[in-house]
């Protein structure tokens, strides 16, 4: 049961916390609390995470909490992990939560900040490609095609979605990797790895968001698994900004459409937006492989 | 004692230093560039305890603070003009998240356009942060006011920051006293505030919240920070047990008849200072403290003066209503019987203040107006 200890792993989110239903962030930080074990700080900005972790007294983690304004994560997690050292708590982990918007646009650039002075904690981003929190409105993560509150039919999002983790390797820093939540093993087995690495961290976890994605609750997982298996999110990882290597390769590359015609947001796309998509999610997906020293 | 001839700047970063901090995160600004340096100096040499930081911008020099500070440590940043604005946001949160952090801010206009000059609009406008605010008139105020803002900080749980004009004491080489550690630990131990986070402990610090939750959160800073001017006058006392010198919330030389009193906070108050034996019948408030506004204190002693005329020293001008400190003075002098009449001399842009201007000011001749505006004076 969630919030009880299982043998080995240890719940550390608890029921009842105030995420919408089959929310792809709650289920993210499920996941990696459970790899980071208890000895955690976690670090929250503005995002819907500030609303899952509940009204105190309520907590929705075990494990303290401290919030800080939206532009500064990157900054906030590199002063508790100096502040832990001083104090001589060497052995907590740090983890910073930020959503696609603490992250690609108004968190950039303490983002970077941290990453270029390897300050030594977990950035995780959980991307569900839109200010959700407020609503689905526009972000630099929202993928072209989309449509959202502030790109609303016939508009959609113009611009490409950030490649946030070439940014971010290209910063040398010593871990970067995709995850998301259909492949938890995966998504686990990369915190517990980044745990065990000093410097800062950066874990890029595509999390799905129903009703903002115009998805059933219970499509999720479904929605996540498609995401990699078209090749739209590849899982990956990149150390010291250089060695790339895929940690899941889809026995077959599934065709993009089956991933977007599944949710409402790309509703009423044309052929040649479609064809556009496919286009530049083969031309990553072959970049990637030659990276990978796979193609 | 050692006395050494050093800058308004050296001096910041010498009372830092001899603070004990455990995390400087600073960013470059003039003119308060130097104290930065100054710091890294000193952690390169293996003088400055703890964690130095060099962020990316001034807004990160605070949100780093404010990482540290929430687990108890005692950290020190300094900025100036458009490094304090772009820091707003984080001066409302770690004011609210009761964080007892010392900032320093060095006077500088803001733009547009560009200009270095010591306008104090830049710290004036931050009043509504929460913050205390601490002025300085000369470099060993300076030195003294870092450690005494750390103490009070700590006291109450209120962040504090310290504040001096660019320039003319921030690059101004004084002789200030400067302590070593030993004795300064005589006056200032190490932090011993319970900080909110604590590693296993629970907490889910800083969420959201109601709005019932909020009002009773400030309503009881608010209280603080009314009583922060007697806990700087006990924390004074205790600071001249062990330098022999000391200032209060606010320091005034009014001689027996003065009519006349000049009200100003910084450099200019020590301007007004070394001209007063020249100006017969007048007195000077050096206003140390301006947040909390130190309203009560203010009134008893314009009444028991029984003075007429305040003159208010105003280098910063808020465009449409005046100048700050007299806007602050004038609302405190509401509850007298018969309040002073408040002249306003407005130095906005950071102009020089000189003697002269001081008795061009003094001559103005509109004593029947409650208040009136003098915007800089004819130099002839």
């Amino acid at each position: 049961m969630i919030g009880e200890n299982k043998g080995q792993v240890t719940e550390m989110l608890y029921p009842g916390h105030f995420a919408c239903p089959g929310c792809g962030a709650a289920l993210t930080v499920r996941y990696l609390t459970r790899a980071l074990g208890e000895d955690l700080v976690v670090v929250i900005t503005a995002s819907c995470w500030s609303i899952i972790a509940g009204v105190p007294p309520l907590t929705a983690l075990k494990c303290p909490i401290l919030h800080c304004p939206f532009p500064s994560a990157g900054a906030v997690g590199g002063g508790v992990r100096r502040g832990l050292d001083v104090k001589g708590a060497h052995g907590t982990t740090v983890v910073v939560l930020a959503g696609d918007g603490g992250t690609f646009d108004i968190g950039l650039q303490a983002l970077s900040g941290a990453a270029q002075r390897n300050e030594n904690f977990i950035f995780v981003c959980y991307d569900n490609e839109a200010y959700m929190n407020t609503g689905m409105q526009t972000s630099s993560a929202t993928p072209y095609g989309a449509r959202t509150n502030t790109a609303p039919y016939p508009l959609f999002k113009e611009g490409r979605k950030k490649d946030i983790i070439q940014i971010m390797s290209a910063h040398g820093i010593p871990y970067a990797a995709t995850a998301t939540v259909a492949f938890p093993d995966d998504l686990e087995q990369k915190f517990r790895k980044a745990k065990e690495i000093e410097g800062f961290r950066f874990i890029h976890v595509l999390s799905p968001c129903p009703p903002g994605w115009g998805v059933e609750s219970a499509e999720t997982i479904q929605i996540s698994r498609l995401a990699v298996e078209t090749c739209f999110f590849p899982l990956y990882e990149i150390i010291d900004g250089g060695s790339m290597q895929l940690t899941y390769r889809p026995p077959v590359q599934k065709k993009l459409e089956q991933y977007l015609s599944a949710q409402r947001r790309y509703s009423g796309l044309h052929e040649q937006q479609l064809e556009k998509l496919q286009q530049d999610v083969d031309r990553h997906w072959e970049k990637l492989l030659r990276l990978s020293g796979r193609s | 004692m050692p006395v050494e001839m050093i800058t308004g700047n050296q001096a910041a970063a010498l009372a830092a230093q001899r603070a004990g901090v455990d995390l400087v995160a600073a960013y470059p600004i003039t003119p308060q560039t130097a104290i930065v340096e100054y710091l890294a100096e000193f952690w390169a040499r293996g003088e400055l305890g703890g964690e130095f930081v060099s962020v990316e911008s001034e807004y990160a020099a605070l949100a780093c603070s404010s990482g540290a500070a929430a687990l108890g440590a005692r950290t020190f940043s300094a900025t100036s003009s458009h490094g304090l604005a772009y820091m707003h946001e984080m001066l409302h949160w770690c004011a609210g998240a009761r964080y007892p952090m010392v900032l320093v801010n060095v006077n500088r206009a803001l733009g547009a356009p560009w200009c270095l000059e010591p306008d104090q609009g830049d710290s004036l406008s931050q009043r509504d942060t929460g913050w205390l605010q601490l002025y300085c008139a000369n470099a060993q105020e300076i030195f003294d006011t870092i450690l005494q803002a750390f103490a009070l900080a700590e006291t109450i749980m209120i962040p504090c920051m310290v504040v001096f004009d660019g320039f003319y004491l921030s690059h101004t080489y004084e002789a200030v006293e400067v302590p070593d550690q030993e004795t300064v630990r005589r006056f200032l131990q190490p932090p011993s505030f319970d900080p909110p986070l604590v590693p296993g402990r629970h907490a889910n610090l800083h969420a959201l919240t109601t709005g019932e939750v909020q009002t009773g959160l400030i309503r009881e800073r608010h209280r603080v920070m009314q009583g922060a001017a007697a806990v700087l006058a006990e924390i004074d006392t205790r600071f001249q047990a062990v330098f022999q010198r000391g200032y209060g919330a606010l320091a005034a030389e009014i001689p027996a008849g003065a009519k006349t009193v000049v009200l100003a906070a910084g450099s200019c108050a020590e301007t007004v200072r070394w001209h007063l034996p020249h100006l017969a019948g007048t007195g000077l408030i050096n206003l140390r403290m301006f947040r909390p506004f130190p309203g009560d204190i203010l009134c008893r002693m314009l009444e028991e003066k029984a003075v007429e005329r305040v003159v208010v020293v105003d280098r910063n001008c808020s465009p449409g209503v005046g100048g700050i400190l007299a806007q602050e003075l004038k609302a405190a002098l509401y509850r007298m019987a018969q309040p002073p009449v408040v002249h306003d001399l407005l130095l906005a842009g950071g102009i020089d203040f000189t003697p002269r201007m001081l008795t061009e000011a003094l001559a103005e001749k509109r004593a029947s107006a409650r208040s009136a505006e003098i915007w800089g004076v004819e130099l002839s």
